[in-house]
């Protein structure tokens, strides 16, 4: 007998001081811009960009200086300025698997018109569980992840 | 996530995330668990009891043996690290975003 126990999704959210679209426009289109190099799948090459093709079923990937790519997932609904859901495909040894699918809806509420709350769910983590061996892989990364988390650290204290 | 951080401290002992790596490949005692491992036995017993404190393996009594197998609710581990990465990428993304319009304000 086994049992799936799922996990509830990772909520996060934050309130930035741009309006609706420009925080979309910023997301989605200069992924690149924002995403922690550290967070980076190139496997040391220097990365150019991260790119979400803007349209439903567009991909998601990162792009290294030297052209090549490296697959993240894909976009499962395209609602601009509001709302847009990805597919997250990389399985718990970060690699990429277009069988696997976790969820990601990212969700811009205005506030005002230069306030918007920017809400994260990553959901249907359960899906990583069908290869519960690769959860030994992902621990394993949390040494070297743990450098990131502490300039996270650093930056936040800056803002505070 | 108390639970989650605890479970990441677990695993930062390197004998301890060998002994947890063996429990991946499947369920086993802890007689079986030590053999191999540069380490005793009442060791491998004291590195199971902090795993499983930190709620990633789970044991049951087989006859005299006690059977140490992964608990699946350790996908934690997993949720635990996806939290932390959001709330650093998130963080990271407010902080271009209004570095930007702060720059733009300024020219």
């Amino acid at each position: 007998m086994s049992r799936t126990i799922a996990p509830a999704p990772v909520r996060k959210y934050v309130e930035v001081g741009a309006p609706c679209d420009r925080a979309f426009a910023f997301f989605t289109a200069r992924m690149g811009r924002w995403w922690r190099a550290d967070h980076s799948l190139l496997a040391g090459k220097a990365r150019a960009d991260v790119v979400v093709e803007p349209h439903l079923g567009g991909r998601w990937f990162e792009r290294a200086v030297d052209g090549s790519e490296c697959d993240w997932g894909k976009v499962l609904e395209w609602e601009p300025p509001d709302r847009v859901v990805l597919a997250w495909q990389l399985n718990a040894d970060w690699r990429y698997d277009p069988d696997l699918i976790t969820e990601l809806e990212i969700r811009f509420v205005a506030l005002g018109a230069a306030r918007t709350r920017v809400e994260l769910e990553h959901r249907k983590l359960e899906n990583f569980g069908a290869r519960a061996e690769e959860v030994r892989a992902a621990l394993d990364s949390y040494n070297a992840w743990q450098g990131g988390l502490d300039r996270f650290a650093e930056i936040a204290d800056r803002e505070a | 996530m108390a639970n989650a951080n605890l479970a990441l401290a677990a695993l930062a002992d390197p004998t301890r995330r060998a002994v947890f790596e063996r429990l991946a490949r499947g369920p086993r005692a802890v007689g079986e668990l030590a053999k191999g491992l540069p380490v005793s036995r009442p060791a491998v017993s004291q590195h199971l009891a902090v795993l499983k404190e930190a709620g990633l393996v789970k044991d049951h009594a087989d006859g005299t043996r006690r059977v140490y197998r992964v608990d699946p609710a350790g996908l934690g581990a997993i949720r635990a690290w996806l939290d932390r990465f959001w709330d650093s990428s998130l963080a990271s993304f407010k902080a271009e975003l209004e570095a930007e319009i702060r720059a733009e304000k300024q020219s």
